[in-house]
This record gives structure tokens, C-alpha cells and sequence, in this order.
């Protein structure tokens, strides 16, 4: 305690959304120290995979039964792997309570779930912003495109999003950096949907946060396809490759790793936070941080979990309670649902580089006229490739013959799944249990969530379209599938302190603004009044920087 | 392609479902190995099954030199399921019995002609193996048991069960061969000789001139 302990403004978390808070209040002159809860990883030095060949991982990269053991809920999907085991929670020191399966993939570490992320980046339109109003369901956002607009262009150039301008209305063009190139399988495709449903629907290049120009720092992609082992070229958008070099730069930045904010401390009388509590994860000791402005971007439910532990004083269910929405809400994409298929032809033709992207097909269901027996709608990801291995393989046993069969290119083939929106359901919920605990004998999460009618008739839809559309397009042996798209797979966890225009149903105002302390902002997933069925990452990098210029011009007014 | 469809497609690109790269999507249980079950014996029998799975070509090396044998031990060790480890240990024994049986003579002692006619014949009863009815009806039983299993465990909140319930083994040369085209692949003679590696490309071409004989890229 004998440090000093008071900045101008503490950002609590390092991910998407901590890093954006970091780098603009440190860049506006503020003394900041940002708390990390678990370990630091340093830009490249800590990339300590990432220069490995396939074959120097024993396993080839698959997963031991120890590893299953130790990380059953990371053992559920694609996560758990040898490759980068280190930057996924440890599961026993962290648990959590699913009253419901919820399958939360979750990194504590500096950075956070950005050296992870999928990187797709798409900007939201009002057919979003106005759904829950035109639908009359939750509440509405408080916001339009169009205040948004600039800041999406503001974090697109810094963040560095490579695209190509589509013209599609309902997902705005950015501040692109070139597009990656599609396979002539994919433009083959796209070209066909195009026609067949007269531009209704379309199939684009992903729009990514990989860089295809070089950026001050940072070195172009070099299409490794090894993203989440770390860039050593910084090509992907992390806080470690941009937002924290330009916060470090002002000389404004101080980084906590082991750093668990147990509440944020609060002033009733002047209905201000005054800082936050502290418990190092190292060494059990506790401490305090005092700041003007305090930024919570712990990740959703995290972010949820340190309002619900703060202020309980004076509200039992924790500072934001009054509105009776913290905690509720919660929100992913569902997924798991699409269909693929052979190719035919282009045997002349073959990929060069692993592209660290896909092909994107917007949201075409409930828009332009067409009405489904269900709300919202989905888009698909996936990707046209040239496989390995002749098909004849199959016929060919053992020998010269079936070594040579799997040392050609096979077949080209589609791959398309879907995305959909999940919308906000007051009770899907998390509220703290109050009998299991974490290593730090702090109380876990208990998450009772699910997916309802809507989005069951919705992936009926995700299935049928895409068998439909990629047997339209000419694709052959088209199968479709259905996986368990449980809620928490997407890792897009949202909603749980939403934003709104009254106090009365939301948790923050339209400048994630609490209306119970108005200097501490939530700008992480946790914000969102609906979902989208978009990746949603940029539109918490949009508000941050939003919120930041906001919480700034209030200080200086000293309104806060 | 993004990383959760390139993963999903991990089984298709290695030719159907694959033991142990298919554990990377579901799951096993944590067990001690029969001790001895890998003597250096046994992996330098591997070593020449491998090696008469995918041979020594003039371009490659074979699985031998990929060390397939090694690789097979980490894998059925460290990733196969229990009942699978049973299987492939249980294996190796029938393995070495068929062989006596069929020619009076250790497999490393065939020539190379007669090693091929039986690991083609074996591959032969591996492919038939599966489709017998017994094979069925008993796999049809297990799955049951998996799924009743899976079923009681989701009622207890352990809803990670789906994930780790164990699937009913092939014949065990059907997984010495899927273990050998995996290993070797992605071993380095396997990546950089067989197929091509380039560990930095630098740039992408989505329409690469491609002409018959040149090789596949390896992931």
C-alpha cells in the first residue's frame, strides 16, 4: 500500500477492448495503469511456438488425454490443442457453475483473447441498431449508425482491416487496406450466387484484421495461417502488436499483470468510483488503485462479475444492479450449422500461402422484403480450397501407390457455415454462486443460458440455404450438417450490462457511461443490447475509443 | 480459410476419420499403459510396417525415416482413448501371431515382396473387418452404452461427457495405417520431401499455376 497508488484512469483488462482504452487515454495525456489478471506475454519474445515447424510439436499439434483432463470445458471445441495451451485459462484454478451447458472459452493473460481471436471485422448498419426497436423486443439501442460511423473509420485505420469495398448496404464498407484474394473455386462461386440470386446475396472476401500493406510496427501478413500462436510480424490486430506499443509510447502506460480487480470501490456520497481493489494473484496480497475515470473491460462476463462484487453495500446486487439487467441478457452466436461439397474442374489450378481468412456471405434472411417465421438472421464463413490426396486413394491399400495418391492435390471443395444472431433473453443469465470458489476463495459465475424457438428455427434456415445455395452454384456431393451449437462456442459472450436510454432497463448510457457512477465506462462485449450475427470485436473497439473521447471532454468540464 | 473450419476439416484432408487426430475433436481418458507395451522391439517392428505402408521412394524417404514407430507410441500412448490402447497393444500381438502363422517367420524377417502381400491382405481384412455384422452389432452395443453413459453424466451437470465418451475401435491395422499417414505427413521428410513446406510464403495466390506432378502442399 505504500506505493504510489493514484493515476488519472485505470483500465481494467488488456484484451480487444482494454488495449483501445489504454492507447486512447494515455494518447490524451492521462496517466493510466491497466490491470491484467493473469500473466504477461510480450510482443514476439513470448511467441514461443510461433517459429516451430508442424512437426516439432510431438503431437502434431492434437490434444494428450492430460490435456483433456486438465481443460474439460476447453476440451468441447476446436481450443484446446498443444500448439498454444498456455494461453487458455487454467480450468481447475478458474472454474465456473453451468446450470446450463455454456462452454466459455476464456485467456488470462496480457492481451487477453486478442492474440486469439478469429479476426473477422465487420461493421454493424441500423437494419442493427433499430431491430430491437422495429421488432419491440429488449430495449432499443440508444445509438444510430451514423454517430458510429466515425469510429469505426477512426479504429479501422488504426487497427488495419483488409477488405474490398462491396457496396453492401447493410454491412457498411470500411477504411479497408487492399482485400486478400479469393481462390478462383471461391470467385467461381461467388460469381454464380451473384447471378442466381440477382445480388440479393453474395459471397465476399473476409473482411480481416490482418494487414495486407505494412503499418507503422508492423510487417504485412505472410500468410503462415499461424495467428494464434502469436505474430512475429505483427500482422494481425492484437493488443500486443498495436494497441499497447502506442500506448507504451506516450510514456503514459503502466501495465499490472497478476493483477485480480476484486470490486471497484465506490463513493455514495458523490456517487463516483474512486478506484479499485486489487488482489494479487501471485501473492494473495491487497491492494488499492485510486483514478478519476475507471474503464471495465474484463470481458463480458468477467466485467459482470467485478460490477456485482462492487458497491454491494449499498445495492446487494451490485453496482449497475438497480436497473434489475445486470447480469441478464446474455448473448453469443450460434453456430455449428452448414454444408460443404466437391468442386469440379480447375485442376490446372492450386493455391499459393495459407490464407489466415475466408469467404463471407451477409445476412440475406428478413431483409429487402423477404419475412421468415423467425427474427433476425446469419451469415456464413468458410472458405473454396484444393485438398490433399487423390480420391483413389481410397481403392489403393498399401504402398508406392498410396504414398504417391496422398502426395497429390485433390479435389476443390466448398465449405460454408453459418453464424446466427441469438437475441437478448432476459433470462438468460449469470449471477455469482455462492458456494463454489476459485483458488483465490473468490465466489465463481454461475451461467444459466440458452438458445430458444428463434434460433432453433433459424439454423433450419442456416442448413437449407446452404445446401441450396452452394448446389445452385454448381457445387457437387453437397452435405449439409448440424453440430451442437451450444451457447459460449462462439466466444462472443454479450449483453450482460447493456446500454440503453433509461436507467430504469439498462446498466449504461449510450457513452457506456454507468448512470450508477458516471466515471467508470464498460466498453467490452458486455454493452450490447442485441448481437448482430456479425463478429462483434470492432464494434467494441468502435465505442471504446468513443467512450474515451467522451470520458475525456466530461473530465475536463469536470463532470466526472 | 478461418481456424475453426480449417480444424473441422483436419479428418477430411487426412482421408476420413482419424484415431487420435479425431481425439483432437473428441476426446479420451487418461490411463497407464501396459508396461512394455512399447519395447524397442515393438517400435522397430512399426518402424518397417510404416516403412511398408509408405515406402522409400526416389523423391522421399520413407516412414522409417520419419521415425513412425516413435511417433506411433506418443500418439497411442498420450492420446488414444483406453479401449483404443487396448486395441492397438492387442494388436500388435495378433499382428505378430498372423504373421507366424501365415509365413513361419517374424515380419521383419519377410522379404520385402512377401511384407507387402500381407500387410495388402491384412488392409484387405481391416476394410471387410468393419462391415461384418458381429463387428457392427457390437459397435452398435457399444455406441449404445457410450450414449446412455454420455446421457447420465449431462444429468449430473458434467456436460463435458459428449466430448470424452470413448467410440468403438477398427481393426487394429486400420489404425497402424492411419497413424503412419498422419505421422508421416507431418513429419519433416514427410512435409518437405513428399510434399512441399514453405514455412514463410509471404503472399497468397488463390489461382497458383498448377501442373500434374507437382506436388501437394503439406498444412
Amino acid at each position: 500500500m505504500a506505493e504510489n497508488n493514484t493515476y488519472d484512469a485505470i483500465v481494467i483488462g488488456s484484451g480487444i477492448s482494454g488495449g483501445w482504452a489504454a492507447k486512447e487515454l494515455t494518447e490524451k495525456g492521462l496517466k493510466v495503469i491497466m490491470l491484467e489478471r493473469g500473466k504477461n506475454i510480450e510482443h514476439v519474445k513470448d511467441y514461443v511456438n510461433a517459429g516451430k515447424a508442424p512437426w516439432e510439436f510431438p503431437h502434431r499439434g492434437s490434444k494428450t488425454q492430460e490435456m483433456i483432463k486438465d481443460h474439460p470445458v476447453l476440451n468441447r471445441d476446436y481450443p484446446l490443442n498443444e500448439t498454444n495451451l498456455d494461453w487458455w485459462v487454467d480450468e481447475k484454478e478458474s472454474p465456473y457453475t453451468e446450470v446450463k451447458r455454456f462452454d466459455w472459452f476464456r485467456g488470462y493473460h496480457v492481451g487477453g483473447r486478442s492474440l486469439l481471436w478469429g479476426r473477422q471485422s465487420y461493421r454493424w448498419s441500423d437494419l442493427d441498431f433499430e431491430a430491437n426497436a422495429k421488432d419491440g423486443i429488449a430495449i432499443d439501442w440508444p445509438v444510430r449508425y451514423k454517430e458510429i460511423a466515425p469510429w469505426y473509420d477512426y479504429v479501422e485505420k488504426f487497427a488495419g482491416i483488409s477488405g474490398n469495398r462491396d457496396g453492401i448496404g447493410h454491412l457498411p464498407d470500411g477504411q479497408f487496406l487492399p482485400p486478400m484474394d479469393m481462390t478462383v473455386v471461391e470467385k467461381d462461386v461467388a460469381s454464380r450466387i451473384k447471378d442466381i440470386y440477382k445480388g440479393q446475396r453474395q459471397m465476399i472476401i473476409g473482411r480481416v484484421a490482418n494487414i495486407t500493406q505494412p503499418l507503422p510496427g508492423r510487417t504485412n501478413c505472410q500468410y503462415r495461417n499461424k495467428c494464434w500462436l502469436g505474430c512475429p510480424f505483427g500482422a494481425y490486430f492484437s493488443t500486443q502488436s498495436s494497441t499497447l506499443p502506442a500506448a507504451m509510447k506516450t510514456g503514459n502506460l503502466t501495465v499490472r499483470p497478476w493483477s485480480i480487480v476484486t470490486k471497484i470501490l465506490y463513493d455514495k456520497d458523490k456517487k463516483r468510483a474512486t478506484g479499485v481493489e486489487v488482489l494479487d494473484a501471485e501473492t494473495n496480497k491487497t491492494y488499492v488503485y485510486n483514478a478519476k475515470i475507471v474503464f471495465l473491460n474484463a470481458s463480458t462476463l468477467n466485467s459482470t462479475w467485478i460490477l456485482m462484487n462492487s458497491a454491494t453495500d449499498i445495492w446487494p446486487g451490485g453496482l449497475g444492479s438497480t436497473s434489475g439487467e445486470l447480469g441478464h441478457n446474455l448473448m453469443d452466436h450460434h453456430l455449428g450449422v452448414g454444408a460443404s461439397g466437391k468442386v469440379e474442374g480447375y485442376e490446372d489450378k492450386y493455391t499459393y500461402g495459407r490464407r489466415a481468412n475466408g469467404i463471407y456471405i451477409p445476412r440475406f434472411r428478413n431483409l429487402n422484403g423477404d419475412k421468415r417465421d423467425y427474427l433476425r438472421g446469419f451469415g456464413y464463413q468458410g472458405g473454396g480450397g484444393r485438398g490433399r490426396g487423390n480420391t483413389s486413394a481410397e481403392e489403393i491399400t498399401i504402398g508406392v501407390g498410396l504414398k504417391e495418391s496422398l502426395t497429390e492435390p485433390g479435389s476443390w471443395h466448398m465449405n460454408i457455415g453459418g453464424f446466427g444472431e441469438i437475441l437478448p433473453y432476459h433470462e438468460n443469465v449469470v449471477t455469482l454462486d455462492p458456494n463454489k470458489k476459485d483458488k483465490w476463495g473468490l465466489n465463481v459465475l454461475s451461467i444459466d443460458a440458452e438458445w430458444k424457438e428463434n434460433e432453433r428455427k433459424m439454423r433450419v434456415d442456416m442448413k437449407n440455404d446452404a445446401i441450396e445455395m452452394l448446389e445452385k452454384a454448381g457445387v457437387k456431393d453437397v452435405r449439409g450438417r448440424e453440430g451442437d451449437g451450444t451457447i459460449g462456442r462462439g466466444i462472443h459472450e454479450m449483453g450482460t450490462a447493456r446500454m440503453g436510454a433509461d436507467p430504469k432497463t439498462s446498466v449504461l448510457n449510450k457513452w457506456n457511461q454507468m448512470w450508477d457512477a458516471p466515471n467508470v465506462f464498460v466498453t467490452d462485449g458486455s454493452f450490447m443490447v442485441s448481437a448482430n450475427c456479425v463478429n462483434p470485436s470492432l464494434t467494441y473497439m468502435a465505442f471504446t475509443a468513443r467512450a474515451v473521447d467522451h470520458a475525456v471532454n466530461e473530465l475536463k468540464k469536470q463532470n466526472l | 480459410m478461418n481456424r475453426r473450419e480449417a480444424l473441422s476439416r483436419v479428418g477430411i484432408l487426412l482421408g476420413g476419420t482419424v484415431i487420435g487426430a479425431e481425439v483432437f475433436l473428441s476426446g479420451c481418458k487418461s490411463t497407464a499403459t501396459k508396461a512394455g507395451a512399447f519395447s524397442p522391439e515393438t517400435i522397430a517392428l512399426l518402424d518397417e510396417i510404416g516403412e511398408t505402408i509408405l515406402p522409400t521412394t526416389p523423391d522421399s524417404p520413407g516412414a522409417k525415416a520419419a521415425q513412425i514407430g516413435n511417433f506411433m507410441k506418443t500418439i497411442v500412448t498420450d492420446c488414444y482413448r483406453e479401449n483404443e490402447q487396448k486395441a492397438f497393444n492387442e494388436g500388435i500381438d495378433k499382428f505378430n501371431e498372423a504373421c507366424k502363422a501365415k509365413y513361419s517367420k517374424a515380419f521383419t524377417e519377410l522379404s520385402a515382396a512377401e511384407r507387402t502381400e500381407f500387410l495388402t491382405a491384412l488392409d484387405k481384412e481391416a476394410k471387410e473387418f468393419v462391415k461384418t455384422d458381429t463387428y457392427k452389432k457390437e459397435k452398435k452395443a457399444f455406441d449404445e452404452q457410450q450414449d446412455a453413459w454420455v446421457k447420465a453424466e449431462e444429468a449430473k451437470k458434467n456436460f463435458g461427457a459428449v466430448k470424452v465418451k470413448q467410440s468403438y475401435p477398427p481393426h487394429y491395422f486400420t489404425m497402424m495405417k492411419q497413424l503412419t499417414v498422419w505421422g508421416y505427413f507431418t513429419s519433416k521428410p514427410g512435409a518437405t520431401q513428399a510434399l512441399r513446406y514453405v514455412e514463410t510464403p509471404g503472399k497468397f495466390d488463390g489461382a497458383y499455376p498448377y501442373k500434374k506432378g507437382d506436388k501437394a502442399w503439406a498444412l
